[in-house]
């Protein structure tokens, strides 16, 4: 028997988060750029311009590249729900599986068989069949965010489900409430748009290259302009479906959002913190050292993002530990030591009407389910031990939040500038916006890191907000293998990622390719 | 009516279904182990890998949905297996890891590694990533090593509800050799079917004949093995399920009283084995016979699904534990709940459409044979 220790924990998680992020570095464009080149060959197909058919094949080709390596780091991902977290994939996988299987035939498959043809039928097929193809490559693309998305608003947010003690695991009740729930809406919309913003910034900073070396100049601004008004458009989607996040976060994981914002003692109308340093000798939640060293507030802000209210109550991480303060449906909040007695009483019934069906003893078992029932909401606070447990890293989710909104914005200007100046017909000459192009494409990585950092260091303990913590959802496996597995992976992605960019170097210094 | 029995027996279908279809698009991988041998010059070489990169995708694709649809239905065994036989998976994963870069990155300048680094990626996926996964599914038949207690979720020091019973966590069925036997026999079935795919696309007569020729090589140790496997499966001891109380217990000749109580899926097992012997043969046998892909191709979708369809139907346990009987898993107690099947099969009749566009894809791609003319005018060949 293996016992559980917190390396293991520490372990599974870090390799967890290592290849979901090395995932992440290829997903943002594979999403982004598959519009951009969509949209070029339709204005092919369209004009029957040549020039944007060759456009479309440069971009195509690094689409291609950087598809693969996100092939290659998604498979392992799947398996790792089962590989490290195999008591989460029985608690939930009722629920959370149908979304992965829906996931391989809807989207995967649509993805896998067109874009072969997008890749080798330019000659093989009509004119209007390719343009499909490439749409259609696009669509499951997106198609695959979404239900991987709906799968991880639904840890955010658990709805549409049931205990069923008998089987000791969630089970679902209603599907269309998973789908449909305002956090998978909002993450969906929020996560595909950040990949439009990184498509855009890649093709500005590449276009911009171009321009810098004074090579294939009308290929570069006419992928420019079709980049600016896209990027435009999706980096003003991005925050606005970013606020929406915010709000999701506010009503439905507020210890998430102290963090976020590093509020302790929380209140009505609450200012946002548009800049702020922490203080490190914060060490306790509630010490009265106070949690900055300096900050400038928006006043009000923080109300009427999370509440919508001016005068909106918002608690800090103190008042989510202490409870008492009046919850949206006027209830009174729940302290964090009532929160965990009833997690502990919970876990107790289960454990007797687990003994009550073995001695089969249906009227003590249908006694202890009907107690379970009543403090299953609070399930998981049975594991945690003391009130500091459900706190997450709040530097890191802090300043992970405040850096990836000052992106946001940034990256709003940089594609307004850039199409201004496409407009007036300057932007080859302007020197300093074109290297500003170019050296923004690191930060649009940068940006999606944070926001995943954001979301998932932020929801911590919670495997599944309030009913599973991720130390219960582990698998029986020692530490060292998953270290091991670490740095295998470690190893693997970061070489492959380095012939990946070179690969990818080497295809623009190449420059597009006339036929 | 549609009943949750049902739906669970409508899953395992799926699951073995698309366990035949991922064992037939495993040609790829057999193909990946023949790109040395069977190529004398670079052109030939590129030829091979680009009429199989044509075709990866699909299988890598089917691995995934597998494993997703795997999950959705009988998460219990997601849960026991992978999480519990660690070891077997991820370098499973491994194998495929590097297969998923290397026919993209293999051709392109400023690889880093070189052309021949990612071929020999190709090369390992094809050699490990169906021997191994023969020998997992062997594991279907002879059992693992653990143990499932779902009241270990309350248990704060061990929550872990299936746990492995062996420190090898997984790399003990490489110990066993009946389950070597299956791996061996996927791996040169793979390798045969490849062979059959080049005769199929190429439009090169000196990789033809010799793919005829490397053709014997490999079905004879197929046939070895695979009858060696299937021999010793039906007169080995199986594991049964008593109806009523649930208890699992070890039956004498369990799997062939399967098939002969499914009288269905021993046909569907005999027609399979002879289409993909036929298919064989007659490539064999014949210098203008060129069909044999689709013969052997259809032929091994039928019989691995009717050989998982006799692990999980007729009372059986599809994933046994040899050392804790009881903690066998099968169709109806790892299965998930009515609500989700029920969910799950309406997306599956979307599964019709899926195939419908992917044969119409095909089709309008391979109208004519491949040569190496034609990869050298592809802006994007490989
Ligand atoms: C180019 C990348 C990018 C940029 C510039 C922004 N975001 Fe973002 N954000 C993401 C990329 C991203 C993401 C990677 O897509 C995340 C991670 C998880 C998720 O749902 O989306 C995310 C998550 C995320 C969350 C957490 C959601 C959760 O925990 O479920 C919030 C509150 C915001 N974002 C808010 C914003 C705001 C107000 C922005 C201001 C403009 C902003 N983001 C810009
Ligand atoms: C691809 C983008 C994603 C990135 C970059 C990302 C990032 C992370 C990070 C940084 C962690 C570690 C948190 C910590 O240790 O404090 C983590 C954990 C985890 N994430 Fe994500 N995540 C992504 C998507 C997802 C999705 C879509 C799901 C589910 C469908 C998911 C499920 C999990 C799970 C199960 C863990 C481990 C348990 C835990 O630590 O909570 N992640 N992820
Ligand atoms: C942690 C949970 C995740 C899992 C289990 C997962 C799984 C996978 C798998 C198995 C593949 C390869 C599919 C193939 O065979 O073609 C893949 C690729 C892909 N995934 Fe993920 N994924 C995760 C997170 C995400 C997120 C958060 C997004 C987007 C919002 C996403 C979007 C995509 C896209 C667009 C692809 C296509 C290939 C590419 O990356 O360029 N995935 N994923």
């Amino acid at each position: 028997m293996e016992f559980l220790n917190a390396s293991l924990v520490n372990w599974s998680k870090a390799q967890f988060a290592l290849t979901a992020m090395y995932h992440w570095l290829f997903v943002p464009l594979t999403l982004g750029l598959g519009v951009i080149m969509s949209i070029m060959e339709s204005l092919y197909y369209k004009t029957g311009n040549e020039e944007w058919k060759k456009a479309t094949k440069f971009w195509m080709t690094l689409f291609g590249v950087n598809f693969a390596i996100g092939v290659a780091t998604g498979i392992i991902l799947e398996f790792e729900f089962g590989t490290n977290w195999s008591n989460y994939s029985w608690f939930v996988g009722d629920i959370f599986g149908a979304p992965l299987a829906i996931e391989g035939i809807m989207a995967f498959f649509m993805e896998a068989t067109f874009i072969s043809i997008m890749f080798f039928g330019w000659n093989k097929v009509s004119k209007r069949f390719h343009l499909m193809s490439t749409w259609l490559t696009v669509l499951g693309a997106t198609l695959s965010a979404l239900w991987i998305l709906v799968a991880n608003a639904w840890m955010q947010y658990p709805v549409g489900m049931e205990f069923n003690p008998a089987t000791v695991r969630n089970e679902m009740v209603d599907f269309w409430s998973i789908l449909l729930s305002p956090v998978a809406i909002n993450k969906f919309c929020h996560t595909v748009l950040s990949g439009w913003v990184m498509g855009g910034l890649f093709v500005i900073g590449i276009s911009a290259w171009f321009l810098l070396k004074k090579r294939e100049i009308s290929f570069a601004i006419r992928s420019m302009k079709v980049a600016a008004i896209f990027g435009v458009i999706a980096s003003l989607l991005l925050a606005y479906t970013g606020d929406g996040s915010a709000y999701q976060v506010g009503k439905h994981q507020p210890m998430k959002l102290a963090a976020m914002e590093g509020l302790y003692e929380g209140g009505n109308g609450m200012g946002l913190v548009a800049f702020g340093i922490l203080n490190s000798n914060k060490k306790a939640y509630d010490d009265s050292n106070n949690p900055y060293l300096f900050k400038i507030e928006f006043p009000n802000m923080l109300s009427i993002l999370a509440c919508r209210d001016v005068n909106g109550f918002v608690p800090g991480v103190k008042n989510i530990i202490d409870g008492g303060y009046q919850l949206n449906d006027s209830t009174k909040a729940l302290s964090f030591q009532e929160k965990q007695i009833r997690g502990k009483a919970a876990i107790e019934s289960l454990t007797s009407y687990q003994q009550a069906i073995s001695k089969k003893d249906t009227t003590a078992a249908a006694f202890h389910k009907e107690q379970l029932k009543e403090n299953y909401a609070q399930f998981g606070y049975g594991y945690l031990e003391k009130a500091e447990d459900l706190i997450p890293n709040i530097p890191t989710v802090f300043y992970s939040f405040h850096f990836m909104v000052l992106l946001g914005l940034y990256f709003i200007a940089l594609f307004a500038l850039v199409l201004y100046y496409t407009q007036i017909q300057k932007i080859e000459n302007t020197n300093w916006l074109l290297w500003l192009s170019l050296l923004s494409i690191p930060l649009g990585y940068v940006a999606g890191e944070l926001g995943w950092v954001v979301a998932e260091v932020g929801r911590q303990p919670w495997a599944i907000q309030d009913i599973l913590p991720v130390q219960a959802a582990i698998s029986g496996i020692s530490t060292s293998s998953v270290k091991i597995t670490f740095f295998l992976f470690l190893f693997l992605f970061t070489a492959l990622l380095i012939a990946e960019i070179r690969i990818i170097l080497q295809q623009i210094k190449k420059g597009p390719e006339v036929e | 009516m549609i009943t949750y029995s049902f739906l669970q027996q409508y899953w395992w279908f799926i699951i073995s279904l698309l366990g035949g279809i991922l064992a037939f698009l495993l040609f790829v991988q057999g193909g990946q182990t023949l790109l040395f041998s069977l190529s004398k010059t670079e052109d030939e070489r590129r030829l091979l890998v680009n009429v199989l990169g044509r075709k990866w995708e699909f299988t890598f694709t089917t691995l995934v949905t597998f494993g997703g649809a795997f999950f959705a239905s009988f998460p219990l065994f997601y849960s026991t297996s992978f999480g519990g036989a660690y070891w077997v998976w991820m370098a499973i994963l491994f194998c495929f890891i590097i297969q998923a870069v290397s026919y993209e990155f293999q051709s392109k300048p400023g690889n880093l590694y070189g052309a021949n680094t990612y071929r020999i990626f190709l090369f390992i996926n094809g050699l490990l990533g169906t021997f191994l996964i023969g020998v997992a599914i062997a594991t279907f038949f002879t059992g693992s090593d653990f143990a499932i207690n779902k009241g270990n979720i309350t248990n704060q020091l061990a929550p872990a509800i299936s746990t492995w019973q062996n420190p090898w966590h997984g790399l003990e069925a490489l110990l066993n050799i009946r389950n070597i036997t299956l791996g061996l026999a996927v791996f040169f079935l793979s390798r045969s079917q490849a062979l059959l795919y080049f005769i199929n696309r190429l439009n090169n007569e000196a990789l033809e004949t010799r793919s005829r020729k490397q053709l014997l090589y490999n079905a004879l140790p197929f046939l070895v093995f695979f009858l060696t496997f299937v021999i010793w499966t039906i007169l080995s001891e199986g594991f049964a399920v008593d109806k009523s109380s649930g208890v699992v217990f070890l039956s004498p000749y369990k799997y062939f009283v399967n098939l002969i109580e499914m009288p269905i899926v021993l046909l569907a097992f005999l027609i399979g084995v002879v289409a993909v012997l036929y298919g064989i043969g007659r490539s064999l046998l014949s210098e203008k016979f060129k069909a044999g892909i689709w013969f052997s191709g259809i032929g091994t979708v039928i019989t691995v699904c009717s050989l998982l369809l006799i692990t999980g139907y007729n009372n059986t346990s599809f994933y046994p534990s040899s050392s804790n009987l009881q903690s066998s898993l099968t169709i109806y107690n790892s299965s998930s709940s009515e609500f989700t099947l029920h969910a799950m099969s309406i997306a599956s009749l979307l599964i019709p459409f899926v195939l419908a566009y992917i044969v119409y894809a095909w089709r309008a791609m391979e109208k004519n044979k491949t040569d190496i003319e034609d990869i050298n005018n592809d802006h994007h060949a490989y």
